[in-house]
């Protein structure tokens, strides 16, 4: 099952890319994969049992046995609300692409085939498995960034690439020292095995280790100062990368600090600790503030991004730092940042993207009274906004306040200044939706459409999950909790 | 001490292939093949069948009966060997397929072309089974004198002229460096024989051990490794030997580099193999890091140097110089791995598996690298990467190919060089070289720019004439007032389809390497573990 999740999108990016059919019938093709994706996800996340935990869906068998490369799937409750929100977001960024013209099938292949490898990160059991699909990635985004993108679209697809790659280096080393630490017939790259192994004794320092999987996730997710490609790449690429960017391809560094920093390395991630809160303040607070500066509409959604990763980075060191007495509630608020950030962000890029469309710039200072123009666009905005700050009912708030409580009793300082973070966010976004929404509008936008009913699914797609695990977080929070749950305890609690 | 049919045997592969190449040339003389370039080119790559067919022999007969040693200890086949010789010829094959057509411009001379790379395969396959000094300076030779004939073979350029008179000096100089540090080695050892063979006297490695000194602490031995690894060093242009490299590439035609950068240094490789972990093996500690050092050197500053590239050739070149920065890691890790696989069941030759891998796939990767780039500089007009801007639509399949195999030697998954790369670096982390495999790994970072700048340029950028606009497909064939380029002498309409064929082929290996290496990987432990016996 976890198979055809990986590679029905790679198969249908193969077809798409293939089928020589009219710009209509390829859209039409690359929306039913998604939709296939996206129903397959959900029944593999209803098929999931949170009370059986472990992982589940597995499915095993050699590859490369002479290198000890396993081709080894499974899904636990960490990975699997990720699987569906990749499937969530394909949907949507398939549907918010429906007005691309510039070559079409390449573009419908390429965003299918970033779903696939994504898919793959998120289901690879596998350390060389989990690597290559993780380094897979960066050709779809290259492509779409550098083709479809705008701006400086070439500086900002190389910068992309570069950062990603050379953090993935210091991962690649990390995984073969890890591979080679143990005698010849224990070696695995197996995680399910590598997280019940002593880690004290490896061939390098374990820190170094540790640090070579937090290089490459700290690029990815981002963590200041690995952060810089994150700003140029969103504001560049074209609004459906954006969205996958931010909803999915951002938590997979999220991912990979949960499943490998913390579920393998207890010890390194408690010596860290105090590191990564501090990093997660700044991360919070400086991403802030330069929100608050921007004028350009995409830019300042990808800082907000960035200030609110600093919540997952919160959350893992509040873990680290002794807090899994309390059932590892940061961890968990962390982990469920990742799925509300990927819908909410999600839906503010493709709003973004819509305002774009319609009116042609990103000036924030241009804009003014467009919500009389596009009531449907301005109520997706306002509801991404206000979740995006935390407000009851949406899950945002539900994430925020579990980082917060699993924070406060080891790092009340941290949790404070990180609080202000929150509060500014609620500056900006209102702020931003004063000035481009509200108030008086200007002559030129008085002709804008409002969301056809494409777009309008496109939104659907993301506000019903907002919503739902807003009010009924449990379904969420029940299977985040099974895959948090072996975690918490390899740290003591 | 007579030779038997069983040295000829051995020996045969070669044999076969010297007879070819002699025959390529002398069928020339008949009418039928000088009219029929087609011909002429089925009887080249066809006749490849024969030494392979006798490889096989070989290697079941190796199988059945281990490794066999010949002409007195001259010669010894194993799995090593034998693979080596396979990736030879797989090359000297895919090579002839694609310069059929760029060696139109040689016109009348094409035979003798083909004859020379033969040539040069039967000294290359004949380096690769070399079991003691004097057989791999002959054989060194045999593969090294029929390309300086084919570098300088566009003689109405100056660039290919000088690539050939640049690649004999520093190849004499090269040998001159060898015989001296073989010299010194047979002084310390009295002996010339590297592998032990019914005939040959002791080894190398025997007689240091037997003469109580530690291998390198004798001055002599440690200068013969020294000299060796700046004779052997210009071959596998390892920096500080590498400055010929791209120059000799850029100048010399597209196929010859193209060859002398796969087979050329796929036998290089595997005679210093060869030499270190046999006849020095007893030392492997010491020459580790000597080893390690020139690797990191050699890929940062291939990497570096890359980077600032115009030239396509050029760029692969330094890519080429990178390359064996990587392949070295191998080379270094081959020694103390092996020591800590002596003290376990079985030795698992790690290093020695990756690097003969890393050379299969690394050459599949450049062939494809360097065909493309013929085939686009020819129908683009020019070398510059400027001017393969346009080329994803103007010549989708050549530029598709090029695209797979820069993504190749990247490193990035699913390609036969990222596997590669994973069993290089695995061989490093395993001998204990865990800062190796970091600068390696940072170094494939770094490499992404110049590898994915070209990507860019081909499939991203719009044709220089097209004023920015995306051009039809239609206007592919003819661009008004085509850019003048000394190499764009015959203006072939369209790619022939032997290219079309050996662009395939090369790309496919790449592919499928990166999905299934399982194969190829059995095969090439195989042939590992029979250097370490």
């Amino acid at each position: 099952m976890l198979t055809a999740i990986a590679f029905v999108p790679m198969i249908g990016a193969a077809l798409v890319f293939a089928v020589r059919a009219p710009a209509r019938t390829t859209r039409l093709i690359a929306l039913a994969f998604a939709l296939a994706e996206l129903a397959m996800a959900i029944a593999m996340y209803v098929l999931f049992s949170a009370s059986e935990g472990g992982y589940q869906f597995v499915q095993r068998a050699d590859w490369v046995p002479a290198a000890g490369i396993q081709y080894l799937v499974g899904a636990d409750g960490l990975s699997a609300p990720l699987i569906l929100l990749n499937g969530i977001l394909g949907l949507a960024a398939v549907l918010v692409s429906w007005r691309i013209e510039l070559r079409v099938r390449e573009y419908f292949a390429w965003i299918l085939l970033l779903q696939g490898a994504v898919m793959g990160v998120f289901v690879s059991l596998d350390l060389i498995l989990f690597f290559i699909f993780w380094e897979l990635e960066l050709i779809p985004m290259f492509f779409l960034i550098s083709v479809w993108g705008t701006g400086r679209r070439d500086y900002s697809a190389m910068k992309f690439l570069l950062f990603t790659f050379l953090g993935s280096a210091f991962m690649f080393a990390a995984i073969l020292a890890l591979y080679f630490s143990f005698p010849a017939g224990e070696r695995t790259f197996d995680m399910t095995a590598l997280i019940w192994k002593d880690m004290s004794a490896l061939i390098v320092p374990t820190s170094f280790v540790f640090g070579g999987f937090l290089i490459a996730f700290a690029v990815k997710l981002p963590i200041v100062p690995l952060h810089t490609w994150l700003p140029d790449a969103h504001t560049d690429a074209p609004t459906a990368v954006s969205v996958m960017l931010a909803g999915v391809l951002l938590k997979m560094g999220g991912y990979g600090l949960l499943r490998i920093n913390a579920g393998m390395f207890p010890d390194q991630l408690a010596a860290a600790a105090p590191l990564l809160a501090a990093l997660a303040v700044v991360n919070v607070l400086y991403g802030a503030f330069i929100v608050l500066r921007q004028t350009d509409l995409k830019r300042l959604v990808a800082y907000s991004s960035v200030s609110h990763m600093g919540f997952v980075v919160l959350g893992l060191a509040s873990a680290g730092a002794g807090a899994a007495q309390l059932n590892g509630v940061g961890l968990n608020g962390a982990a469920l940042q990742l799925f509300t950030h990927g819908t909410i962000t999600g839906l503010l890029f493709v709003v973004v993207g819509l305002i774009y469309d319609r009116a042609h710039t990103r000036h924030i200072p241009d804009m003014g009274g467009l919500a009389g123009r596009m009531p449907l666009i301005a109520v997706g905005f306002m509801i991404a906004g206000l979740a995006s700050l935390g407000l009851p009912t949406t899950s945002g708030f539900v994430a925020e306040i579990m980082v917060f409580l699993g924070t406060f009793p080891v790092y009340g300082l941290a949790t404070a200044l990180a609080a202000f973070g929150v509060v500014l966010a609620a500056g900006y976004i209102l702020w931003t939706a004063q000035r481009a929404l509200f108030g008086p509008r200007p002559e030129r936008w008085s002709a804008l459409p409002d969301a056809t009913p494409v777009d309008a699914a496109a939104m659907a797609a993301l506000i019903v999950p907002i919503f739902v695990f807003g009010v009924y977080p449990a379904p969420l929070t029940d299977v985040f909790e099974a895959g948090i749950a072996p975690i918490v305890r390899g740290l003591g609690g | 001490m007579g030779v038997t049919g069983r040295d000829i045997f051995l020996i045969a592969p070669e044999l076969a292939l010297a007879a070819l190449a002699a025959a390529v040339v002398l069928l020339d003389l008949a009418p039928a093949f000088r009219r029929s370039e087609r011909l002429r080119q089925t009887a080249a790559i066809g006749g490849l069948i024969v030494p392979l067919a006798f490889g096989a022999a070989l290697w079941s007969d190796v199988h059945a009966n281990g490794a066999q040693t010949g002409f007195n200890g001259a010669l010894v086949v194993d799995k090593f060997a034998l693979y080596v010789k396979f990736v030879v010829i797989a090359v000297a094959g895919l090579t002839l397929l694609a310069s059929g057509n760029y060696a139109r411009r040689f016109r009348p001379y094409q035979a003798e072309f083909s004859g020379l790379l033969l040539f040069s395969a039967s000294g290359l396959t004949l380096l690769a089974a070399a079991a003691d000094l004097i057989t791999i300076y002959v054989a060194l030779e045999l593969a090294t004198l029929p390309v300086v004939a084919m570098a300088a073979f566009a003689k109405t350029r100056a660039e290919s002229l000088e690539a050939g008179v640049k690649y004999l000096l520093l190849s004499a100089a090269s040998s001159a460096f060898l015989l001296y540090g073989f010299a010194f080695l047979y002084g310390a050892s009295g002996t010339m024989q590297v592998v032990a063979a019914e005939g040959g006297g002791p080894t190398i490695a025997q007689a240091l051990a037997q003469g109580g000194d530690a291998p390198f602490g004798g001055f002599a031995v440690m200068a013969a490794a020294v000299l060796a690894v700046a004779g052997f060093g210009f071959k596998l242009s390892i920096v500080p030997f590498h400055m010929w490299t791209p120059d000799v590439y850029e100048g010399a035609p597209t196929p010859v580099g193209a060859f002398l950068a796969t087979a050329s240094k796929a036998a290089a490789f595997a005679v210093v193999l060869r030499v270190f972990v046999e006849a020095f093996g007893g030392a492997s500690a010491d020459w580790t890091g000597l080893f390690a050092a020139l690797a990191a050197v050699t890929m940062t500053l291939g990497n570096l140097v890359a980077i600032a590239q115009r030239n396509v050739k050029r760029l692969l070149g330094y890519s080429a110089i990178a390359h064996a920065g990587y392949l070295l890691i191998g080379v270094a890790a081959a020694g103390p791995g092996d020591e800590l696989g002596a003290s376990s069941a079985p030795p698992e030759a790690l290093a020695e598996t990756a690097v003969l891998f890393y050379l299969a796939a690394y050459a599949a990767m450049t062939l494809a690298a360097f065909f493309a780039a013929m085939t686009l500089a020819e129908r683009a007009g020019g070398e510059r990467i400027e001017d393969l801007a346009g080329a994803g639509r103007r010549f989708p399949f050549p530029a598709l190919v090029l695209a797979v195999a820069l993504i190749g030697l990247t490193g990035i998954p699913p390609t036969a060089g990222f596997m590669g790369k994973l069993f290089l670096f695995n061989a490093a982390v395993n001998a204990g070289l865990v800062w190796l495999a970091v600068v390696g790994a940072v170094n494939s970072a770094v490499s992404a720019y110049y590898y994915v700048g070209v990507i860019r340029t081909m499939h991203l950028r719009p044709a220089p004439d097209s004023g920015g606009a995306p051009r039809p497909d239609s206007n592919a064939a003819s661009d008004g007032g085509a850019p003048p380029s000394e190499l764009n002498e015959s203006a072939a309409p369209g790619t022939p389809l032997a290219v079309n064929i050996a662009l395939g082929v090369t790309a496919l290996i790449v592919v499928v390497l990166g999905f299934w290496p399982g194969g190829l990987l059995d095969v090439a432990r195989a042939a590992a573990e029979s250097l370490l016996r």
